[in-house]
């Protein structure tokens, strides 16, 4: 990955839920490290497991679902073995997460200016009496205009971009060294996620986070991120530095992914559609690939266990049969 | 091309009510009808043609009136002013109540945002593709099913699935649900309203080249709102980019994302991430838009928010003005077009 030390690193990280219906394996083996000041983007599908590896490295997974296996090493200590108290230190001062719809996410029954009041009187050191104004620094920093006067207002009365601002006041309210943000955009319009999106990269230099970055869109990831990771069903199906990525991809699912996108076509009948939907992960037979009945690729070796390359390459691919590396600057293959 | 919708100066105002409150409520009171009270302009003498055969798309932000101006035209609401020409026939004079049982209803057809929620939960689908045609076709019995199958074998949706209910189908499927009920009685004009929104984009890619089959096959006309512009560059043959209530520019698709002349639509194309460039330093929009209660009619509404923003802009509206093939609301539009 990159020389500077990972603030996460997630290895083999295996959540299961269970259900009604059976036991749904939603992530298996996941693995990726994010590095000091670094932005790392997973990408997938609804699905595909994005959200769920955040729950699980922020410790707040639905009853249902249960960590099985695997290691989510923050600053020496491993958030998956951790037992509450511990992760109550860490969540808020270390790390800190932006949810999905921000609406939904602030309580709506207090004015935002308390909300980040709470927050800073919990983590982040500033005493009861000081924390009003803080928490109109905090929103001042943010960007939102007239700040005083925006303290004293509820969510209803404001905008779904001015509320993600102030969910992004919480988050980083505390100066955590990871930030995960969840779909920070969904919902917004172009105009105010560019912004939005300016706003996160910003303080994420400004104060050197860590910052894992989920999103659906390939093209805003593209745009965002150092590092791309690319989910499919529970797995990390590629992972490489954004312009790699872009260039060349090499797992037929991100090929198709980015064929998909409608940003890179001239035409409507260039754009290629994915076949088939995401295996069932309820299933007790799925095939070491979860692509590989969708995958136009397959060969005989693709029931073998998939090909684990060395944690540390640049560029590691989940699949037997990639498409073929350009020839200028041809990326490590693990998977040969 | 002739034009098969021909709307003209329309304007939608609400009664801006003022809030809760004692003070409000006694001001409302008094004030002597709605007529007296603040109005937002939701859509403010919008006039363009929709010709036969045409993908049109409208593009703006959330709260920019596009989808009241959608829902007027679709005669769901009134419109406070204009006219709204189908063909031959004027829409607007008649209230949407009575337009709910006229032979024209049928010619309009909207397709809503995520179906999931727009159809019934209590329908399955079939009976959301048949209420259509058992309101306005007066189909009932065999005809009904026959027609349904049809529909929705058109629209890629199995017919085993036609017993479903929406929340047992995937987000695909409920997208098929939804156009399926909207083509089933064979309108003219179809009206979608971020069909794709809720979809993943190799979901998104099925249902935009399933519009395009369907847009050739039956010779509609598609009115497509949406906010992803890499979409509406793909699927419109023109735009319209509209911005509080007013439309601000309007053109030949291509034309108008290679070379916005606006500098609102030149924030909106700049703001559009693109998989193989960095952020960077891009035109950037700072600020919320201005209030839509009673805006000043002398000022352009994009002033405040606009990268340009001169004097001229505080003292004149700019009028929207033609250029070619296209229209601009903006003083300094000239400045962006191409020396001839």
């Amino acid at each position: 990955m990159t020389s500077a030390p990972a603030a996460l690193s997630v290895e083999n990280l295996c959540v299961e839920f269970r259900t009604r219906s059976g036991i749904v394996r939603a992530l298996d083996k996941v693995s990726f490290s994010v590095a000091k000041g670094e932005t790392v983007a997973l990408v997938g599908e609804s699905g595909s497991g994005k959200s769920v590896t955040a729950y699980a490295v922020m410790g707040i997974l639905d009853p249902a679902g249960r960590v099985t296996g695997g290691r989510a090493m923050l600053g020496g200590l491993d958030l998956l073995s951790a037992n509450q108290s511990q992760l109550a230190k860490v969540r808020g001062r270390k790390m800190a997460m932006i949810f999905q719809s921000p609406r939904t996410a602030l309580n709506p029954i207090r004015q935002v200016g308390r909300q980040i009041a709470d927050v800073l009187i919990r983590h982040g050191d500033v005493t009861r009496k000081a924390a009003p104004a803080a928490a109109i620094e905090m929103l001042r920093a943010v960007g939102i205009t007239d700040p005083v006067r925006r303290a004293k207002t509820y969510p209803f009365e404001m905008s779904g971009g001015m509320c993600q601002r102030v969910m992004i006041a919480i988050a980083l309210a505390a100066k955590p060294s990871l930030l995960i943000a969840d779909e920070p955009t969904t919902g917004l319009d172009v105009t105010t996620q560019a912004v939005i999106m300016d706003l996160i990269s910003d303080l994420a230099e400004k104060l050197g986070m860590a910052t894992i970055f989920i999103t659906h869109d390939l093209a805003l990831a593209g745009q965002r991120a150092a590092r791309i990771v690319v989910m499919h069903a529970g797995h990390v199906v590629e992972a490489a530095p954004t312009r790699e990525l872009c260039a060349n991809a090499r797992h037929p699912y991100t090929a198709e992914l980015i064929a998909a996108t409608p940003d890179s076509a001239t035409s409507l009948d260039a754009l290629a559609s994915i076949p088939g939907s995401l295996p069932d992960l309820r299933r007790t037979d799925l095939p070491p690939c979860r692509y590989s009945e969708r995958c136009p690729r397959k060969t005989e070796r693709c029931a073998q266990p998939l090909p684990v390359g060395p944690p540390d390459a640049a560029h590691t691919i989940a699949c037997w049969n990639p498409l073929p590396a350009r020839a200028i600057g041809a990326p490590k293959v693990n998977a040969a | 091309m002739t034009p098969l919708l021909d709307v003209a100066e329309v304007s939608k105002l609400f009664p801006a009510a003022g809030g809760p409150g004692l003070w409000a409520r006694t001001k409302r009171r008094f004030s002597g009808g709605p007529a007296n009270l603040p109005k937002v302009y939701a859509v403010d003498d919008v006039s363009f043609v929709i010709g036969k055969g045409e993908t049109v798309g409208l593009v703006g932000e959330s709260g920019c009136g596009k989808s009241t101006l959608v829902r007027a035209l679709t005669r769901l609401i009134d419109v406070s002013d204009g006219t709204i020409k189908l063909g031959d026939r004027e829409l607007a004079r008649k209230t949407s109540r009575v337009f709910a049982r006229d032979r024209d209803r049928a010619r309009i057809q909207m397709v809503f945002q995520d179906a999931g929620e727009s159809v019934n939960p209590r329908f399955t689908a079939f009976h959301a593709i048949a209420d259509p045609l058992r309101r306005l076709r007066k189909l009932r019995g065999k005809a009904l099913q026959e027609r349904v199958a049809v529909v929705s074998r058109q629209c890629g949706l199995p017919v085993e699935l036609l017993s479903r209910f929406p929340h047992q189908l995937s987000g695909g499927q409920r997208a098929r649900v939804g156009i399926a009920r909207a083509i089933a009685v064979e309108p003219d004009l179809l009206v979608l309203d971020e069909p794709t929104a809720a979809l993943d984009v190799s979901v998104q890619v099925v249902i935009l080249q399933l519009l395009q089959r369907l847009k050739h096959e039956f010779g509609m006309s598609y009115l497509f709102v949406s906010h992803d512009l890499s979409v509406v560059r793909l699927l419109c043959d023109r735009v319209l980019v509209m911005y509080l209530g007013k439309i601000v520019e309007s053109g030949p698709a291509a034309e108008v994302f290679a070379r916005p002349l606006h500098p609102y639509t030149q924030a909106l194309v700049a703001a559009v991430p693109r998989l193989n460039e960095g952020a960077g330093e891009r035109l950037r929009l700072s600020g919320e838009p201005m209030s839509p209660i009673d805006p000043d009619p002398h000022v352009c509404r994009f002033y405040g928010r606009c990268p340009r923003g001169m004097e001229s802009c505080k003292t004149a509206m700019p009028a929207l003005r033609q250029f070619g093939e296209r229209h601009v609301a903006c003083h300094f539009a000239e400045e962006f077009l191409p020396r001839s």
